[in-house]
């Protein structure tokens, strides 16, 4: 069995049926498969730091897909401070002058929503799998 | 008491004309219904009962490509006040006085405004919500500034000279997907402030967001400001001044008049014509001409109320 092939298989089967078009979705996001191919347990297998780049008042990518227990850091890369606001209010970040950054770990599976405080048109979110 | 036979025409063109122009435009309120005509056409030789002036968005602290000391351009703008043949009664500063709501941020704007040497008061933008307190900083410092204290936010009413004055607050607690808010709360207050007000008491309006949707794609309106439009439907003149957009837009609806000052620190993009709002960079040499200041005059036996809007350059 080729080692993307066992990646798919092995998302496939911690994933929620719900979803079905997660697994496809999430090895093409991890890419390269001798990054993702897991040579212990898939709980600690990601190692690649998801991130979140703001520009030009947009969050990229607008939808960030995770595994539970994987940190966000969220970069500002405009010319304006912008921030990062759950809507549930489970986090916010502080303000994120130029370059700043923010980060947040997500321990469990679940969508989390969010937008920026100062410019609410702004909005992304986190899709976290289990 | 209005004059619904004015032409129209004239006004909107005018009013072309001066967004245009961009500096020495004059537009007013004529027994409430609005007019406008060009500095130097002689109407603005007769002396207003009173004056004030409206500063806004100086975001004191940046220090980007687009302005690299908008501490320096806040100072221009205070010496041309300073300079000016009369003297306002008080000046109204329409929100981002900071860029990071930071403590010597704001120290620096008071100590730069306070050498105008006339009273100032401040509505907040979101640039002065960005303190841990989310927006104590700007209550514990302007808070107290309108007679009577602030409510809220940071919302107040005065009057001066038989003119009612409002400030609103649109930039706390922002919904997500949203533009501008002024929330129930300060609705139900704007409701009491204006009801059994004379529909002949003269209305001005201040708030950082624009009051009406200037470009929705970029979150340039406030998403509930129909319900105090509709509160002020009634009254013979309303004039409504906002910042937030660095630049100039104006509108006229029924007798209500909307204006956006000038920034004093940096031009941001016309609606849809870049990426994103922010900030613009021009070659050197251009940007005093894309700040200012706006000037207002009420005269009292005219009913009239004339804005004019003055660069840096």
């Amino acid at each position: 069995m080729n080692r993307l092939l066992f990646t798919l298989l092995l998302a496939a089967a911690t994933l929620p049926a719900a979803i079905p078009a997660a697994p496809a979705r999430h090895a093409h996001h991890a890419a390269p498969a001798q990054h993702t191919a897991p040579v212990a347990p898939a709980k600690s297998a990601p190692t690649a730091a998801p991130s979140v780049h703001i520009s030009n008042f947009t969050f990229n990518p607008q939808a960030l897909k995770i595994r539970a227990g994987q940190t966000v850091t969220w970069v500002n890369d405009d010319d304006i401070p912008h921030n990062v606001t759950a809507v549930d209010k489970s986090f916010k970040s502080k303000v994120l002058d130029t370059g700043e950054r923010f980060s947040f770990t997500f321990p469990h599976a679940g969508t989390y929503a969010y937008f920026c405080g100062l410019h609410p048109h702004m909005t992304g979110k986190v899709v976290v799998t289990a | 008491m209005s004059d619904p036979d004015h032409p129209s025409t004239t006004r909107r063109d005018a009013l072309k004309c001066m967004a245009w122009a961009g500096t020495g435009a004059l537009w007013a309120l004529n027994g409430g219904v609005a007019s406008s005509t060009m500095l130097g056409a002689g109407t603005a030789a007769k002396p207003a009962s009173f004056t004030f002036l409206q500063i806004s968005d100086s975001h004191v602290g940046f220090a980007k490509p687009a302005n690299p000391d908008a501490r320096a351009t806040l100072r221009e703008a205070v010496a041309k006040i300073a300079g000016m043949p009369v003297k306002p009664d008080f000046i109204v500063h329409t929100g981002d006085i900071t860029q990071l709501s930071r403590d010597s941020e704001f120290d620096d704007a008071d100590q730069i405004l306070r050498e105008t040497g006339v009273q100032t008061f401040f509505v907040p933008g979101e640039h002065d919500m960005l303190d841990e307190g989310t927006g104590k900083a700007f209550l514990a410092r302007y808070g107290k500034n309108a007679p009577g204290g602030s409510q809220g936010a940071g919302w107040f009413n005065f009057d001066h000279q038989g003119v009612h004055f409002i400030g609103l607050v649109n930039v706390a607690d922002l919904k997500p997907g949203g533009m501008g808010r002024l929330g129930a709360e300060q609705i139900a207050w704007l409701t009491r402030d204006l009801a059994g007000r004379p529909a002949s008491t003269p209305i001005i309006v201040l708030a950082h967001i624009p009051l009406w949707t200037v470009y929705a794609e970029w979150g340039w309106g406030t998403d509930d400001a129909a319900q105090a439009l509709k509160l002020l439907a009634r009254f013979g003149s309303v004039s409504i001044l906002n910042g937030h957009i660095h630049q100039i837009a104006q509108k006229v609806e029924g007798r209500m008049v909307f204006h956006t000052a000038r920034s004093t620190a940096f031009p941001q993009p016309a609606p849809g014509t870049a990426p994103s709002p922010g900030p613009q960079t021009v070659p050197a040499g251009q940007l005093h001409a894309l700040l200012g200041i706006t000037d207002v005059a009420f005269q009292r036996g005219a009913e009239r109320i004339a804005l004019t809007d003055s660069t840096l350059a």
